[in-house]
């Protein structure tokens, strides 16, 4: 019975070296282990044998089933890991070719630039404030300190609905219904669309999108204005970006200024962009007229304010580089896939 | 815009500095500096030459050789040009000489050496308005009798010229007095004022000849005037007219242009008549009468009303007041005996009457401005001292001086602390009274109680004298601070924005492209969109002055300009485009000044889309906003939209908008392609019905058990109505509806389809057990039954 165990041992071994795949090897797992198997086979011969013999050989028909268990499982692993390596060259795909895109629409870049504006004020605890295009007159003009009859009023700038009503041609009315609701502190920008009376050309929309932005409060300067705008300068235009402030005249703010910021494409050495002045102006502001804090009730003496405005499309055209205006609102795919 | 050539403003200020330096220093300061044209930048070695000779060049008809006399020596020159003359002067660019065109080289013209260029006013980059006296073709002659030899650009006065934007609150800047001021302040120059010195050498007195009335003193504040007799019309001499060409006027005669000089100079408009035409020697200032007319110096015959102020004579107008001349009183050259004007006008009358009467001249854009009165005087006298150095008549002593309303000087008093704290700076108060001073505000020194000058309108309160020392100051001086802990908010977004945001989000997420389009189009839009004529849509907010009928009124759909997008595109052949956009509508409410205006979110697809590729993106949109209570139902009742492929979506019972394919005859109408569609969505409801808690609920523990069901149904009973059964019997263990096939055709009757569900059951605390999940079948199978009309398919 020794020499059969060894025999059959020796048998199954051989085969297993020969075996090429885990089915063939699961038939000599069933050849030698199963129910019927070989091994099988003599331990049911054991009880022919002495008392004396049967431990003997129960122990070594238990080593010969351990070592065979043990060698299947090792040939086992052996042969799944070559199946899986000739699987894994089957499989070999060309990862250049292109890959499979879940289509994403894009935002216009007039989104693009008022998104970053509203994120640089929001972080400077700033609000968000809008209000009508349509707009009383009281609102765009008179509250503004921009009386009847002003030339700024002139309808060759202002669509008008009626002697009432306008589309408003500046975010700032949207300042006065504001500062009319609420009372200082206040720290809002209004983002919106505009109207001027401007004819179709590549720098000209009768329809353009401004930001104002207002702070009033106790203690406000103009220094503070200069710094705010530092700030927004630098967030929009790079760090390196300073600011140069010139008077200019608004009927709504005093002192008025322009603001220019150093030419983003050659950092104020003066290139095409810039037409070779090294600054390029972006913004109008100043400090809130009294009359517009007065007519707003709020107490020029115990007060001051400071407010600025910038147009988004001028803004979007220095950022991107876009030389005509109209392809903002033309909305082809192969403008607006470029953003 | 205002243009002065600089040895104009160096009459008055001395400029040490670089140009560009100059030009720096007063933008900043407040006179921007638009641009610095020098007439005579690229002209060098140009002279005057004399012709001593010209003959005939021995093989060109066209040319001759004349020899020309350039000062230190004799040169040979060439020329084709057919109008110069043994004895004339002219610009000879000598050898080497640099032109806008070049650089000039000794030549050889069919075999004769020429050496240098007789040259034409187009070869200096002038203009006849520049050289009134060029001919219109050939080279300049000189008549002002040049010395031989000397530089074109001195003998031409080709000089550097600032271009300055001045902005509207500063009339006094529009005259080379007031820029030289601000120059003077800015540079820390000394200011010299013209000196004005009128001999007065006509005879009698300027009352005799005249008298001036004013009817609306409101209107009309002021009027001088001065006679002047022995006129003399001839041109003005050169240095005249190059100013007045540099700076923008056209040369006319001695009289027009010391007119325009004077206005130029100090910033006053002055206007001259032919006082034999003055009827009666009176000048009545008052409003027009109702259809009464006047032809213009430009000769327009001008409609004229009440409301515009007129100079009169006894008889007729003669003048719109501040405006412009008429022709029947205008200066020509048999005027001997003139009347001068200056005056100050209404500024709002003059701009509004301007604007009626279709006229914007250099004197209107002035007086709109609001002019000084006290530069009534100065402005005459400088007249009259110009008439009488140019010998061009004899100055009547004494002015008719009309001044019903006088200036009133503004009074501050001055509080550095007050515009140190406004600004942010810590300026000295001894340096603001210096600086006002130089500004000829008066100064009381105890009192600080300053009196703005009369020229300076726009100083009317404290403000206004915190931006005189801010712009001296130099605003890039003033510290940058931030706020200082002052003014301090929470920056944050309100739900609505950051729900619009969440719908951006999700649109560029679907795939969509953001789009921008005009809030105003055309009223041909709503046939365009097949709109019943009593629709509620055409009805509109009007623009009263519209750039064009495209423009003329605020849209009350956005579907025509979506769709103007895709065929944008359609026509550019791109396949296919999936587009949306968020802005308004504009709705008039009756009884209310203001429009409703109605956030809209429009969405427009083509090529490659359906129906359901549509509301799919629609239905994530609700989801990602967490939006319950949606009901989809189809609708016919919109002209814009395919009868059959349409639905309309309301949300908690609110109707939000329309989604479908857009109707045929539109799409055409548009040049759209057939297989167009728009959703267009109100977005307050959107955000009002928007849930943004959320709350875990626990995983399930126990498993689902799913069944499939398959029936026939009538062809017209929609899957909305299925569900609906089904959810209504299906009760609590009723976990998901899913909708997985619908079949019409050869294995079903006509008029019927084929609908197959999954449906998943499941309980919270137990494992359901077959006949539990039987019995709620069978009740759903018996409401499809019995509702319905369906039959099981097996």
């Amino acid at each position: 019975m020794k020499e059969q165990l060894q025999m059959i041992a020796d048998e199954a071994m051989a085969k297993m070296e020969e075996v090429q795949d885990i089915k063939s090897l699961e038939e000599i797992r069933v050849l030698f282990l199963g129910k019927k198997g070989k091994l099988t086979g003599i331990l049911k011969g054991m009880g022919t044998l002495s008392a004396q013999e049967r431990p003997i050989i129960g122990q070594m028909a238990n080593d010969v089933r351990n070592r065979l268990e043990d060698a299947i499982q090792k040939t086992r692993s052996r042969l799944a890991k070559k199946e899986r390596e000739e699987r894994m060259a089957r499989e070999t795909i060309d990862v250049t070719m292109p890959g499979t895109v879940i289509p994403r629409g894009k935002k216009h870049p007039l989104t693009l630039v008022l998104d970053e504006i509203k994120e640089v004020f929001i972080g400077m605890g700033y609000e968000i404030a809008e209000g009508p295009e349509v707009e009383l007159d009281y609102y765009n003009f008179e509250a503004l300190n921009i009386p009847k009859n002003h030339p700024a009023r002139d309808e060759q700038d202002t669509f008008y609905i009626n002697d009432k009503v306008v589309l408003r041609t500046q975010t700032s009315s949207v300042q006065v219904r504001v500062m009319e609701k609420k009372k200082p502190p206040i720290k809002i920008i209004c983002p919106g669309r505009v109207y001027r009376s401007d004819a179709v050309d590549a720098t000209h929309s009768p329809v353009f999108s401004q930001v104002e932005g207002l702070v009033v409060d106790k203690g406000i300067t103009m220094g503070d204005l200069i710094g705010t705008l530092q700030v927004f300068a630098k967030s929009l235009f790079g760090e390196n970006t300073n600011i140069r402030l010139r008077p200019h005249h608004f009927p709504f703010t005093e002192p008025s200024a322009e603001v220019d910021v150093s030419c983003w494409s050659c950092g104020g050495k003066g290139c095409r962009i810039c037409r070779n002045e090294g600054w390029i102006e972006i913004l109008g502001s100043g400090m809130v007229h009294p009359k517009v804090l007065q007519n707003c009730g709020i107490d020029p003496k115990v007060y001051s304010g400071f407010a600025f405005g910038l147009g988004v499309e001028r803004t979007a055209m220095g950022r991107f580089n876009i030389d005509d205006l109209r392809l903002l609102y033309e909305n082809d795919i192969r403008f607006l896939k470029q953003f | 815009m205002m243009k002065a050539p600089i040895s104009w403003l160096k009459d008055f200020v001395d400029i040490k500095i670089d140009l560009k330096d100059y030009a720096h220093a007063l933008t900043l300061s407040g006179s921007k500096v638009e641009a610095i044209e020098d007439l005579g930048e690229s002209i060098e070695k140009v002279v005057v030459g004399k012709i001593l000779s010209m003959e005939q060049h021995p093989d060109a008809d066209k040319l001759r050789i004349a020899q020309v006399d350039v000062g230190n020596e004799i040169l040979q020159v060439v020329t084709g040009a057919p109008n110069v003359n043994t004895g004339d002067l002219i610009p000879l660019a000598l050898p080497g000489a640099k032109l806008p065109g070049g650089t000039i080289k000794v030549s050889k013209l069919r075999g004769v050496e020429s050496y240098g260029m007789m040259c034409s006013i187009e070869e200096l980059n002038l203009t006849k308005d520049y050289l009134p006296d060029a001919p219109d073709d050939g080279v300049y002659v000189f008549h002002n009798n040049p010395a031989v030899g000397s530089d074109v650009k001195e003998t031409l006065g080709l000089e550097p010229v600032v271009d300055f934007e001045i902005t509207s609150n500063r009339p006094d800047c529009f005259s080379m007095i007031g820029l030289a001021r601000e120059t003077a302040v800015t540079l820390k120059e000394q200011f010299r004022k013209p000196e004005i010195v009128v001999k007065e050498e006509g005879n009698g007195k300027a009352s005799d000849y005249v008298s001036v009335e004013i009817n609306n003193p409101d209107l009309c504040s002021r009027y001088a005037a001065r006679v002047v007799t022995n006129v003399k019309i001839e041109p003005s001499p050169a240095w005249m007219q190059r100013r007045l060409a540099a700076a923008g006027m056209r040369p006319i005669n001695n009289i027009v242009d010391i007119t325009n000089y004077v206005m130029l100079e100090m910033g006053q408009p002055m206007h001259a008549f032919d006082l034999k035409c003055v009827q009666g020697g009176r000048i009545i200032v008052r409003t027009a009468t109702e259809n009464e007319t006047i032809t213009t110096l430009d000769g327009q015959e001008r409609q004229l009303n009440p409301s515009m102020l007129v100079i009169s004579d006894e008889n007729r107008a003669v003048a719109i007041a501040g405006v412009m001349g008429g022709e029947n009183s205008e200066v020509t050259d048999s005027t001997d005996i003139l009347l001068l004007e200056s005056a100050n006008f209404d500024s709002k009358s003059v701009r509004l009457t301007g604007k009626k009467v279709g006229i914007r001249s250099e004197a209107s854009s002035r007086f709109e401005k609001g002019l000084d009165v006290e530069n009534v005087i100065p402005a005459i006298n400088r007249a009259a001292q110009l008439i009488e150095e140019l010998g061009a008549g004899n100055v009547v002593p004494g002015i008719v001086d009309c001044n019903p309303v006088k200036a009133k000087p503004v009074k501050l008093q001055l509080d550095a602390g007050f515009i140190n704290r406004l600004l942010g700076t810590y300026i000295d108060t001894e340096w603001m009274l210096d600086l006002f001073e130089k500004l000829e505000f008066s100064v009381d020194r105890k009192t600080m109680m300053l009196t703005a000058p009369t020229f300076r309108p726009d100083i009317q309160g404290e403000a206004d004298l915190a931006e005189e020392v801010a712009r001296f100051y130099d605003y890039n001086n003033i510290p940058a601070t931030l706020l200082q802990g002052r003014a301090s908010t929470m920056g944050r977004k309100t739900v609505g924005q950051r729900m619009e945001e969440l719908i951006h989000q999700q649109m560029l997420s679907s795939g969509l492209y953001e789009t921008y389009t005009y809030s105003f189009t055309s009223p041909k839009v709503f046939d365009k969109l097949c709109l019943p004529p009593d629709h509620i849509l055409r009805n509109t907010v009007n623009i009263t002055n519209p750039l064009g009928e495209d423009f003329s009124i605020m849209r009350t759909t956005t579907i025509p300009e979506m769709l103007e997008v895709i065929r944008t595109n359609y026509s550019r052949k791109v396949e296919e485009g999936r587009f949306f956009e968020i802005s308004y509508v504009y709705l008039p409410i009756e009884g209310e000044l203001l429009p409703d205006e109605k956030k809209t979110l429009t969405i427009g697809l083509y090529g490659n889309a359906d129906f359901y590729l549509m509301k799919g993106i629609i239905e994530q949109l609700l989801e990602q906003m967490n939006i319950h209570d949606i009901d989809f139902s189809p609708v016919a009742d919109h002209p814009a939209f395919h009868p059959g492929k349409t639905a309309k979506l309301t949300i908690a019972g609110v109707t939000v908008g329309y989604l479908g394919e857009v109707h045929p005859e539109v799409a055409e109408n548009f040049d759209c392609p057939l297989n167009t569609f728009i959703a267009v969505l109100d977005i307050q409801p959107m955000i009002d019905n928007a849930d943004m808690t959320r709350e875990y609920k626990a995983l399930p523990r126990y498993p689902a058990v799913s069944r499939d069901i398959a029936m026939l149904i009538r062809n017209d009973i929609l899957v909305k109505e299925i569900e609906g059964v089904i959810r209504q019997r299906g009760g609590k263990i009723l976990e998901g509806v899913r909708l997985f096939d619908v079949y019409r055709g050869d294995q079903v009757p006509a008029g019927m389809k084929s609908v197959a569900y999954t449906l998943t059951f499941r309980s919270a605390d137990r494992t359901l057990v077959d006949e539990e999940v039987n019995k709620v079948m069978e009740k759903i199978l018996e409401g499809l039954k019995t509702n319905l009309g369906a039959t099981l398919r097996e």
